[in-house]
């Protein structure tokens, strides 16, 4: 099987994240992997892994896709390390500030020219959180949707049967090769890189391509943001200690808020 | 008058509430369509049940493949009434169903797509909260049809009783979109409580229950609230998956949001800080979330919120 992993590169949660001309300012945040995404490459992993591995020389490959700036290379390397065999970072000056639309049309290409089985993707980024960029992939690929999947079962013979969890219930779905899957944080519990992965991550090949590489031209943003104003820091109110009257304070709060 | 697309959102075959604010927040834009892709012989009975708010027309599509093939056979429906009627802009529920089909029909409309929008303008200009609620972004799609998805809970909606005209028209759906199978689909389970994305009080436990929720619920009851988890009290199984509240569970945005034995971990905030009013009740005085709330009781929720239950039922 040739197994594709989407991830992308994000400010760290925590981070404070401001919006310059519209955009996020991506320039002077702490930049991580997508923790979501981390559950995508672990699954991938454990598909190979189920079905005789993906060491070198191996039967199946796990490669890394990535679209952002040249600095995602650091993303990308940590998702190496976990395991994965080579990656593509799709850099270009002409993609910054891309919508779902851009993002998802790039790496599209990308993985219509990989010839690959399945693509894992996370369910959302941590940044845009918009948990469209999957089923935008496989719209535009015309391959099967397999998403939100708390479990994936692979037939390598070509057909994969995934559990499906939303808001709406549960679902099970299958599909044959060649298919989009994206994974919710419940499905496994992402491994830590090892020293081995880490030295090992250091020589493995991340291709980077621009757009022309690609193949696509750069497409404008279908959406454009109007203005962006920080909004009052939430500041902490009024903190009782309960010496067997919290109870009713907090009724007393309600009251006054006129919350009941 | 530009015409507007919304598409009609149901739970356990009942328009939701969340149908009513699409259909507010287009009528703005526009003369109101509501879309209703139903099973074959089921769309008159949904179509009854579409019956709140500033909605002209209901279109009705009937197909069997909706239910066998879910989010893509659904878009491709959606993208073909799109083409056909050129509407101003299509209004869809903002949860993952309702994400996913705008992010095809997106797609196949060559559209500018917008979501979790908690508010639209009449010139279509949608806002939102980002980086968990710390800005206001005015954005506008640029391209085709602007295709937004409206977060539940966010917009007041007119509950005004409408008699749309209801017409019926043809699915139009691909091979492509049919190449998943669902072999089946289990609803999630109703209890008589509030649906969390649409309550105005939703009070949530986490890891300080140790297990055991009937202090939370009896304190939601009282206030007729809907219950929440953090993921700690869904991963040891303690309240079922579908009430997680935060990054990768539900967004919730309640008038009241109530926090007992939670810490407040930035997953669980990124799904509960937009409520307008927040209350905490931890044993621990450092607990982060206290830094967000608007009233804090440091104390053990097992003495705290039984007072308060008796405390609220008594103000009844
Ligand atoms: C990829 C990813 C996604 C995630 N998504 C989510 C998500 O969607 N939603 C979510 O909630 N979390 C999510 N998390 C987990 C999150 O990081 C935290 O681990 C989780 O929110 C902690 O839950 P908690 O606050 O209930 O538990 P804890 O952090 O253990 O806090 C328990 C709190 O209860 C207090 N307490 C204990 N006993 C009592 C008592 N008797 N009375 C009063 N207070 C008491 C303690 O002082 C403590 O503050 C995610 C994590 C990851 C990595
Ligand atoms: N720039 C990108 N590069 C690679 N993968 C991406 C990118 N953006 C989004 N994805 C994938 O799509 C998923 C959903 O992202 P989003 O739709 O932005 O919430 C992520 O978890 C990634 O797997």
């Amino acid at each position: 099987m040739k197994i594709a992993v989407c991830v992308k590169q994000v400010p760290d949660s925590w981070a404070e994240k401001k919006m310059v001309n519209g955009v996020l300012d991506r320039e002077n945040v702490d930049a991580v992997l997508n923790d979501l995404d981390e559950y995508a490459v672990e699954e991938a992993l454990r598909i190979a892994e189920a079905h005789g591995g993906n060491d070198e020389g191996g039967p199946h490959t796990v490669t890394v896709i990535s679209m952002g700036p040249e600095r995602a290379t650091e993303a990308v390397r940590k998702a190496l390390s976990m395991g994965a065999n080579d990656a593509i970072l799709v850099s270009d000056s002409a993609l910054a500030g891309s919508d779902a639309l851009a993002t998802s049309s790039v790496l599209a290409k990308v993985i219509a020219e990989g010839g690959y089985d399945l693509v894992i993707c996370g369910t959302e980024s941590t940044d845009a959180r918009m948990s469209v960029v999957p089923a935008m992939i496989s719209a535009r690929l015309g391959w099967a949707q397999l998403t939100f999947a708390s479990h994936v079962t692979v037939d390598p013979a070509g057909k994969v049967s995934i559990t499906r969890v939303t808001e709406a219930g549960v679902d099970q779905i299958s599909a044959a090769f060649p298919v989009v899957i994206s994974v919710v944080e419940k499905i496994n519990e992402p491994r830590y890189p090892s020293f081995k992965g880490i030295m090992a991550a250091k020589k493995k090949t991340i291709e980077q391509k621009d757009l022309a590489a690609v193949g696509v031209s750069a497409q404008s943003s279908w959406s454009q943001v109007k203005d962006a104003t920080p909004r009052p820091p939430r500041a902490a109110g009024v903190k009782v200690t309960d010496e067997g009257n919290g109870g009713e304070a907090l009724v007393n709060f309600l009251v006054e808020k006129k919350l009941i | 008058m530009s015409n507007v697309l919304i598409l009609a959102d149901f739970s356990a075959d009942k328009a939701t509430k969340t149908t009513a604010e699409l259909a507010t927040a287009a009528a703005r834009i526009g003369s109101v369509t509501a879309v209703v892709l139903a099973g074959a012989g089921k769309g008159a009975a949904l179509a009854a049940t579409v019956n709140q708010g500033p909605i002209t027309n209901v279109l009705v599509i009937e197909s069997d493949d909706f239910a066998n093939h879910g989010v893509p056979a659904s878009a491709d429906a959606l993208a073909a009434v799109i083409k056909e009627k050129s509407p101003a802009a299509v209004l869809i529920a903002s949860h993952a169903f309702g994400k996913e089909v705008a992010a095809r029909v997106a797609v196949l409309t060559e559209s500018g797509v917008i979501t979790d929008a908690v508010d639209v303008a009449a010139d279509g200009t949608a806002t939102q909260l980002v980086f968990g609620g710390s800005t206001t972004v005015h954005s506008k799609v640029s391209h085709g049809v602007a295709v937004i998805t409206v977060r539940p809970n966010s917009i007041e909606a007119d509950f005004s009783t409408s008699s749309p005209a209801i017409e019926n028209g043809a699915a139009s759906i691909s091979a492509d979109a049919k190449k998943a199978t669902i072999s089946s689909s289990q609803p999630p389970v109703k209890g008589g409580r509030p649906e969390l994305t649409e309550a105005n009080i939703v009070v949530s436990g986490g890891r300080g229950t140790d297990g055991n929720f009937s202090a939370v619920e009896s304190f939601a009851d009282s206030l007729g609230a809907a219950v929440g988890a953090s993921r700690a009290a869904t991963d040891a199984g303690w309240y079922p998956h579908s009430h997680q509240v935060g990054q990768t569970g539900k967004t919730v945005s309640p008038q009241l949001y109530v926090a007992c034995g939670i810490s407040g971990a930035i997953q669980h905030r990124a799904g509960m800080q937009t409520s307008k009013t927040i209350v905490v009740v931890n044993k621990d005085p450092e607990a982060p979330l206290f830094d967000i709330a608007d009233f804090g009781v440091v104390g053990d929720l097992f003495n705290v919120l039984p007072k308060a239950t008796e405390g609220v039922l008594a103000k009844k």
